[in-house]
């Protein structure tokens, strides 16, 4: 993808919506976004305040799509956007920001501040300024299959064991069954658990599904950069697979960004609605159990609690499947102060665990999901997004906190009911 | 020109092209807006969004209760303006005369009162732009402007009623500028908010429901 300056401001221009464009005419400069943001709140610094990271967008609106600014602009009274500024805000658009959107929560007059940044990021990675990591992951996804650059043959082996320690055999590439399973690489790599547990609660729940081999990977680097080109190029990947073995559900896996690149994003990004659905696995979990076919024994009796990651509660809509589910096996379930769509970020979404340089911040602003856990006095926090997990017990390790964080499908096939069957 | 004309022209023709500057400029902002289009949703949604994005229109008024200590000052300047403006007894006739629907005036005292009452939440509004770094930072020469000049029509309007300052006559008619001024900073400035807030709130809101996230 060839890129420059000039791209990049041909890019912002075209991204500018009437959402957007409602947005900008309506914001007083409150400020009120800089108290639900991390990066505000944990480090003071007001340059962190989340519209301020749209402020070459803002300028470019302004002059280009309103009268007034039009007429500023002939008067010589407002500055054109230059490359030093759209580099400056590289720094704010990918580097200090999670695009959790609790800013969007508060503003009051409504304004979807992340909405926005996401366009920024669009911008700015077409102006060739996106984080080098990010775009190693992008390569590494569109060349290796998956975002950490493992083969096949790691989900393979990963698959094998899985067999092995369960007993139930695992497809790949069976057509026609009820769900294709996709994960994020992190569940590969470091929680690959969930391989095992899924099996048998699927076996017992009596589901057929399958992976796939040429769509094993749902994260999607392409949408944390803003680079709608390579998003769609992962996702029609997943299309293609699904289609292929004519799957009519596709499963997303605890992945926050995952679900918003798979469930919302997708589609409009490839410019077609899918012939499938997709849910996340743990609203393919609640259905199971509404319809009785996911039955657990035993609670867990310690106190726990549930950090809901932005981009599948807050962002996507799945709020009470989680608290369904935990209270089948919970009998001391805590909810955090602030929970389901207000929830505190982790601090390590939307691309900000693959930034190297971001790094100290997101240790940093660890800080609040920490104070949010100390006050619970719990002993296990529970989640459903991959990153988050990774993010959760690197900050509890590095604050040496006494806490255990476990994937909720991992936990719920802790409880699982196992029933012969012959 | 005596402050007898001074008055008349600000009654008279300066209040017509200031509401028509102000409905045209805002028909325009409004315009600007919709004529970018939105992009059509081609994900399966959970729902139409349609309930949603009223419902933000309508909830994101309620106080965010806990930022409490950050919003206090402007949702009293907020109320209070908004009940001095279509309270007032004065007010009220003008609007029948306009618009030809009367709903009743409250008594002056309460009218004082809330005048009173915006104009401290106003200045503590100014004060927080000073203070409080996030609002410093974002704050821009046409953000104290926009404050100046809905701060003016409350100032001058107490002023005139209480007799103070200068003549009634002349002060009154300031107080009629201030607004003619208002009307027409309105749609050239972040005062476009009066209207547009329903617009920005509407598109969150439906853009929320269809995912299934409250509003």
């Amino acid at each position: 993808m060839s890129t420059s300056f000039q791209q990049g401001i041909n890019v912002l221009k075209k991204v500018i919506d009437a959402p957007i464009a409602a947005y900008f005419s309506s914001c007083t400069s409150c400020g009120l976004c800089a108290q639900a943001c991390i990066f505000y709140t944990e480090t003071g610094n007001p340059k962190y305040t989340p519209i301020r990271r749209v402020e070459p967008m803002r300028r470019i609106w302004e002059q280009e799509f309103t009268l007034v600014g039009k007429a500023k602009k002939l008067l010589g009274l407002s500055k054109p956007v230059t490359g030093q500024d759209l580099k400056d805000n590289v720094e704010l658009a990918f580097e200090s920001c999670t695009t959790c959107g609790r800013c969007t929560m508060v503003c009051p007059v409504g304004n979807d501040i992340v909405y926005m940044i996401r366009r920024m990021r669009e911008g700015l990675t077409a102006a060739g300024l996106a984080p080098k990591s990010l775009q190693a992951a992008a390569v590494r996804t569109l060349e290796k299959g998956s975002v950490m650059g493992f083969p096949l043959k790691t989900l393979e082996a990963m698959i094998q064991a899985a067999e092995k320690e369960t007993g139930i055999k695992i497809n790949i590439d069976e057509p026609n069954v009820d769900y294709l399973l996709l994960l994020s690489s992190a569940e590969v790599m470091q929680f690959n658990e969930i391989i095992g547990a899924l099996a048998q609660i699927f076996k017992e729940a009596g589901v057929s599904w399958t992976f796939s081999s040429d769509a094993y990977e749902a994260g999607n680097p392409g949408m944390h950069m803003g680079a709608s080109e390579i998003e769609a190029q992962m996702i029609n990947r997943i299309v293609k697979a699904a289609e292929q073995l004519h799957i009519k559900n596709v499963i997303s896996p605890e992945c926050g960004h995952a679900y918003m690149a798979i469930r919302w994003e997708g589609p409009n990004v490839i410019g077609r609605p899918y012939p499938f659905k997709v849910f996340h696995i743990i609203e393919v979990l609640d259905n199971l159990r509404k319809e009785g076919r996911l039955k657990t024994t035993g609670l867990e009796s310690e106190r726990i609690t549930f950090h809901d990651p932005c981009q599948a509660a807050r962002r996507g809509g799945v709020n009470q499947p989680q608290r369904n589910l935990l209270n089948m096996v919970t009998s001391n379930f805590i909810e955090m102060t602030d929970n389901q769509s207000c929830n505190w970020c982790c601090g390590g979404g939307g691309g900000m665990n693959t930034i190297e340089s971001a790094e100290p911040l997101v240790k940093k602003v660890f800080n609040r999901k920490k104070k949010q856990i100390d006050e619970l006095d719990v002993t296990t926090v529970v989640t459903m997004c991959a990153t988050c997990r990774n993010t959760l017990e690197e900050g509890i390790e590095e604050n040496n906190m006494n806490i255990e964080v476990m994937g909720l499908t991992e936990l719920l096939a802790n409880h699982l009911l196992k029933e012969k069957k012959s | 020109m005596n402050e007898i004309e001074l008055l008349n022209w600000a009654r008279g023709p300066g209040l017509a092209y200031a509401t028509a500057i102000m409905f045209f400029g805002l028909s325009i902002r409004v315009i600007e807006i919709l004529s970018l289009g939105r992009p059509e949703e081609l994900a399966e949604v959970r729902d139409s969004g349609v309930r949603d994005g009223w419902l933000m229109i309508l909830k994101r008024s309620l106080p965010e209760v806990r930022h409490w200590k950050y919003i206090t000052a402007s949702y009293i300047f907020h109320i209070g303006l908004l009940v001095v403006i279509f309270f007032f007894i004065p007010h009220t006739h003008l609007f029948r005369d306009v618009f030809g629907i009367f709903w009743g005036g409250w008594p002056n005292y309460i009218i004082d009162f809330f005048t009173v009452l915006s104009i401290a939440g106003m200045l503590y509004t100014l004060v927080a732009r000073f203070y409080d770094p996030a609002r410093r930072i974002l704050s821009k020469m046409s953000d104290y402007l926009a404050w100046l000049v809905t701060f003016l029509p409350l100032v001058t309007g107490y002023m005139a009623f209480h007799r103070l300052g200068l003549d009634y006559t002349t002060m009154l008619a300031v107080h009629i500028l201030s607004v003619e001024l208002l009307m027409i900073a309105i749609p050239i400035s972040k005062l476009t908010h009066v209207v547009t807030f329903t617009m920005a709130r509407w598109y969150t809101g439906s853009n929320q429901g269809r995912r299934g996230v409250r509003s």
